[in-house]
């Protein structure tokens, strides 16, 4: 049937693919950007994810989920890998992974937490600490699309030196609004102290609920929770509001 | 076991998105940007908001009203066993 076509790709199961390492350059102290170059890859919407399989000698498996740092078309894919110090697959890919190496990757996979170009209503970004991932997704695919949606984003990160891409950040687009949100220390002359996220926060520096942005927002379970119930309470749509959950810790 | 382990940390649960990948082995659509219809309580949303714990064998996830188990996933190494009856529907988008 014609119409069992779905968005994003052609109706059939999706295969691990091979992806090897290209480069691997320094985000933070701990975070690393992969890029790795992937044979068949067909592309990806912003906000989505992939699995990562690696698989020992003896024939033991494991897998993550990580989101994309990019949407690109070019058979190339980035993901930023958070270090996690007792974490089993984390150090492996950020430290031991050499360039010429090869995992294996299946996806992309989710349609829900996605940002298409085609959207015009005003946007809200919400990030805790490496929840940026998915989100830079989206900055940089309107970018590329030259696209003059208005962007506002709210990171929130525990200082200055957590901050990932921090030149692509520094360099900003026409359209985007950046807010920093620091918890533990603020830089000299930040606009807010060092704290968490507020309500305050949100009326101040997001879009107010009559505009009707979509609000998209990753970060760690407890911080989305956070930032859900405060975005409900300003009045915000809960259809609006697409989030994606994660752990600061684990892998 | 191959089941997918999202990196949940310290916290409780995962949401709905975290199925995309395991599902995906099943389906040929992107069952989380569905909306499914929970059968305990009634509820409707998409498969993304579910809450999804995956500490035990599998991933199990409940619907974010009612805490009702909505769908479970236990991937063994040559079948997957996919336990459906908390979702009343399924509304899958196609495009035109």
């Amino acid at each position: 049937m014609a119409r069992a076509a779905v968005p994003g790709r052609l109706a059939q199961r999706l295969r691990w693919l091979e992806a090897e390492l290209v480069e691997r350059h320094v985000e933070t102290a701990s975070a690393r950007t992969l890029l790795l170059d992937v044979p068949g890859w067909a592309g990806s919407l912003p906000g989505q994810h992939v699995d990562v399989r690696l698989t020992a000698e003896d024939g033991y498996s494991t897998q993550r989920s990580y989101s994309l740092a990019s949407a690109r078309d070019d058979g190339r894919l980035e993901l930023t890998v958070q270090r996690i110090e007792d974490g089993e697959v984390s150090p492996y890919l950020t430290d031991v992974l050499a360039v010429g190496d090869l995992i294996e990757i299946r996806g992309p996979v989710g349609g829900w937490f996605v940002w298409h170009p085609t959207q015009t209503e005003p946007v809200l970004l919400i990030a805790g600490g490496s929840g940026l991932v998915p989100l830079m997704a989206m900055i940089r695919t309107r970018d590329a699309a030259g696209s003059r949606v208005p962007f506002r984003l709210l990171y929130s990160l525990r200082e200055p030196a957590d901050r990932l891409y921090a030149a692509d950040l520094d360099r900003g687009s026409p359209g985007l609004d950046i807010t920093y949100v620091h918890t533990r220390a603020a830089p000299e002359g930040s606009p807010r102290s060092a704290g968490r996220l507020t309500p305050e926060d949100l009326a101040r520096w997001g879009w107010p609920a009559d505009f009707e942005p979509t609000v998209y927002v990753c970060g760690p379970t407890g911080f989305v929770e956070a930032a859900a119930v405060q975005l409900l309470a300003l009045g915000h749509a809960p259809q609006r509001i697409r989030t994606e959950r994660f752990g600061p810790s684990g892998g | 076991m191959a089941t997918t382990v999202p990196e949940d940390g310290h916290d409780d649960y995962l949401d709905g998105n975290a199925l995309a990948g395991p599902l995906s082995e099943l389906f040929a659509v992107d069952v989380t940007a569905a909306i499914s219809r929970c059968a305990h309580c009634g509820s409707t949303g998409p498969v993304a908001g579910l809450r999804v714990y995956a500490r035990g064998p599998g991933l199990t996830a409940r619907c974010s009203a009612c805490s009702g188990v909505v769908l479970r996933l236990v991937r063994g190494t040559d079948t997957a066993w996919l336990d459906m009856r908390g979702a009343v529907t399924v509304a899958v988008p196609l495009a035109d």
